[in-house]
């Protein structure tokens, strides 16, 4: 098991090596510069500039150079605000987006395992189609414009949540559920599906033989078997929050990772992007593991280096 | 000998997409106390469905009982609520299915699978139930039970979670164990290693079973009785003996001759042409008459009623009229039950 696990970390992190290599040279590879909108600069106070990150270096020296920071956990220095570390910003920043994504992948999975259940339980009845449209309209439809919608029904029209900005709970209402439509779906899709298939297997029937009542099959016996692949389905979901985030917090004006990715992009700060752009890689390897694991826990049939691998 | 079961006129259909699928057509039997019932036949002549009936357990807004009763120690389950139903299954009344791969919850250790019932019918702590739940492994021979009780079904081999799903059945020390093709995905040895622990367990518990097989072999070793099934309807019952040595309708005639035996170097086989009718709609007159060469013209035309032919023998054909003509079973058939009569039945 220790090995197993001590086994894939390094996988993990030659994961994260090439992607932080790839992102490094694409970077280096885009047209445009830091310095373009800075067009008032002189050449002279440009080349000072250039110096002092060392942009001047030749790229494989910048290259080293980069990978020498990061393994000392330092992300270099964002080129828009100047001498703040690109750790500095993203540790500023993550709270709120952690604290939504949090929010939205918790309450998204339960409303999702609650609709495929019922949709599962009352199979082809009107719950079930009602539940199907949900998930459908949820999967298909893209989380912005839930969001311009709450945002005009909840806030303009209601005013039970504020438009837009960070403080309280408060502010996280909206932003949340429109983050959490996509986990939903997917979870509910799944879990009917799971459920469906489950109900109508033959341990079922051996637990209905018995003597069990309907609440204990559907609970004790059919809920548990299904939910068990879902497990699965959470590395996607995890990753629709991270990229969700960056237009859901744009929209909502929250000070998260994903609204400094969408800036930094624009002014063309290489670190703070190849900074997120790592962050969100090292998370999503780090849920993959995790879920991995996770499954050999719960699943009995998996057993992750037991007694003969 | 008294009756634990009687089924009497039972009719089941499926509402499909296409239509009524009349999948159990007027079924009458008896199982008494401590006996084994055997019935036989070939795939899709309801045997299943049958016994889903009697369970209460037949799939919910497509299947309906037309008519008919199942009386359990007289009283009629067709008209117990599920809730009653509960309380009979897996306590007086239970099953083992035919897979037993799948049988089985794949994320819930054994033991609880086994004590579910245990505290469920009987009320036991869960002490009491985790001990009696080794006792049932131990019945059912399985080694180390107090090992395996706490290992999950994918660690057991299929014959050994057969003996698993057994001891589920067996747990409350059921009146009634219907088993639907117990063996019939376990290989040879193994086949014969279940029958004989469900002989064992039969004489030990005096439980009457019900077993549904079509494998004739099986039958002549584990039963008492057997009801031959065709198209829904049980077309001849009897004692094994009346079966195997006196077999009347042409139907059994072509189960019996298409039972490979060990010298089977002799002539060919009897078999039985053509396939099962189509249940959607039932041919008009005997559903049999197509595939029987034997078959007269009032087949075509009108039901054979059940003809008695001893104190335990009855049969659904013609032949048996007075005013028919008499036919004897085809050579092949003939020599077949000979050799029964020789070795007591072991084909
Ligand atoms: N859920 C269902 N919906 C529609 N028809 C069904 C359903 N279940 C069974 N039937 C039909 O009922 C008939 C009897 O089926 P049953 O399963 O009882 O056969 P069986 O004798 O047990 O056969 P086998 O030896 O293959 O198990 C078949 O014609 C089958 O098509
Ligand atoms: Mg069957």
């Amino acid at each position: 098991m220790v090995r197993y696990v001590l086994r894939r970390v390094v996988y993990m992190l030659i994961t994260l090596f090439i992607i932080a290599t790839l992102s490094f040279f694409l970077m280096k590879m885009l047209p445009g510069s830091p310095l373009n909108a800075e067009d008032k600069l002189s050449e002279e106070q440009k080349q000072i500039v250039l110096e002092k990150y060392g942009l001047n270096d030749p790229v494989p020296v910048q290259y080293v150079n980069y990978l020498a920071g990061l393994v000392k956990g330092d992300l270099g220095i964002s080129f828009a605000f100047s001498n703040t570390p690109v750790t500095d910003i993203l540790m500023d920043r993550i709270g709120p987006s952690a604290q939504l994504g949090a929010q939205a992948l918790v309450v998204g999975t339960i409303l999702g395992v609650l609709l495929g259940l019922i949709a599962a339980v009352f199979h082809n009845g009107f719950l079930d189609y009602t539940s199907t449209i949900i998930a459908v309209i949820g999967t298909s439809i893209p989380n912005f414009v839930f969001a311009g919608i709450l945002q005009y029904f909840f806030a303009s029209e209601l005013q039970w949540f504020p438009v837009a900005l960070w403080g309280d709970f408060k502010h996280t209402v909206l932003p949340t559920m429109a983050l959490m439509i996509f986990p939903m779906a997917t979870a509910a899709r799944f879990v009917r599906t799971e459920m469906v298939e489950v109900m109508g297997s033959n341990y079922i029937k051996t637990a209905r033989a018995k003597g069990i009542g309907e609440v204990g099959i559907v609970f004790k016996h059919g809920l548990r078997n299904a939910l068990i692949p879902l497990i699965t389905v959470i590395g996607p979901m995890a990753v629709s929050l991270m990229t969700g985030s960056m237009v859901i917090e744009q929209i909502f004006a929250i000070p998260g990772i994903g609204e400094q990715f969408v800036n930094s992009v624009i002014m063309n700060d290489y670190p703070t992007i190849m900074g997120t752009t790592l962050l969100f890689a090292a998370l999503f390897v780090a849920i993959i593991l995790i879920i991995d694991l996770l499954y050999g826990l719960i699943d009995p049939r998996i057993r992750i280096g037991g007694n003969n691998s | 000998m008294s009756k634990l079961l009687e089924v009497k006129d039972l009719r089941v259909s499926f509402h499909t997409y296409n239509g009524e699928v009349q999948a159990v057509r007027g079924v009458n039997f008896h199982v008494n106390k401590g006996e084994t019932l055997a019935i036989v036949g070939e795939s899709g002549s309801g045997k299943s469905v049958t016994t889903s009936a009697i369970m209460g357990l037949l799939p919910k807004p497509q299947a309906e009982i037309k008519s008919g009763q199942i009386l359990f120690e007289g009283e009629d389950l067709v008209k117990k609520s599920n809730k009653e139903m509960q309380k009979i299954r897996g306590a007086d009344i239970s099953m083992v299915f035919q897979d037993p791969m799948t049988s089985l919850n794949p994320t819930m250790k054994v033991g609880n699978q086994i004590m579910e019932g245990l505290i469920k019918h009987q009320g036991l702590s869960r002490t009491e139930a985790r001990k009696k739940a080794v006792e049932l492994l131990d019945q059912v021979g399985i080694p180390h039970p107090e090992v395996r009780i706490n290992q999950y079904p994918h660690q057991f081999s299929g014959g050994m979670r057969q003996r698993v799903v057994i001891a589920i059945a067996l747990a409350c020390n059921p009146k009634l164990l219907i088993a639907d093709e117990p063996t019939t995905a376990l290989d040879v040895t193994i086949q014969a290693q279940i029958l004989e622990l469900m002989k064992d367990i039969q004489k030990q518990t005096e439980s009457a079973i019900i077993f549904i097989t079509h494998d004739l072999g099986v039958v002549a070793n584990v039963a008492d009785r057997v009801a031959v099934m065709y198209a829904g309807k049980i077309v001849e019952m009897g004692t094994v003996d009346d079966i195997f040595y006196d077999p009347r309708h042409p139907y059994t005639w072509g189960l019996l001759g298409s039972m490979p035996t060990l010298d089977s170097e002799e002539e060919e086989l009897y078999a039985i042409p053509g396939s099962p009718p189509d249940m959607l709609n039932p041919p008009k007159g005997d559903a049999f008459a197509p595939r029987n060469k034997f078959a007269l013209e009032i087949d075509l035309v009108k039901e054979p009623p059940m003809f008695q032919i001893s104190d335990t023998h009855y049969a659904a054909t013609w032949l048996l009229h007075e005013h028919a003509p008499k036919i004897e079973p085809p050579a092949s058939v003939k020599k077949r039950m000979e050799g029964f009569a020789k070795t007591g039945g072991k084909a």
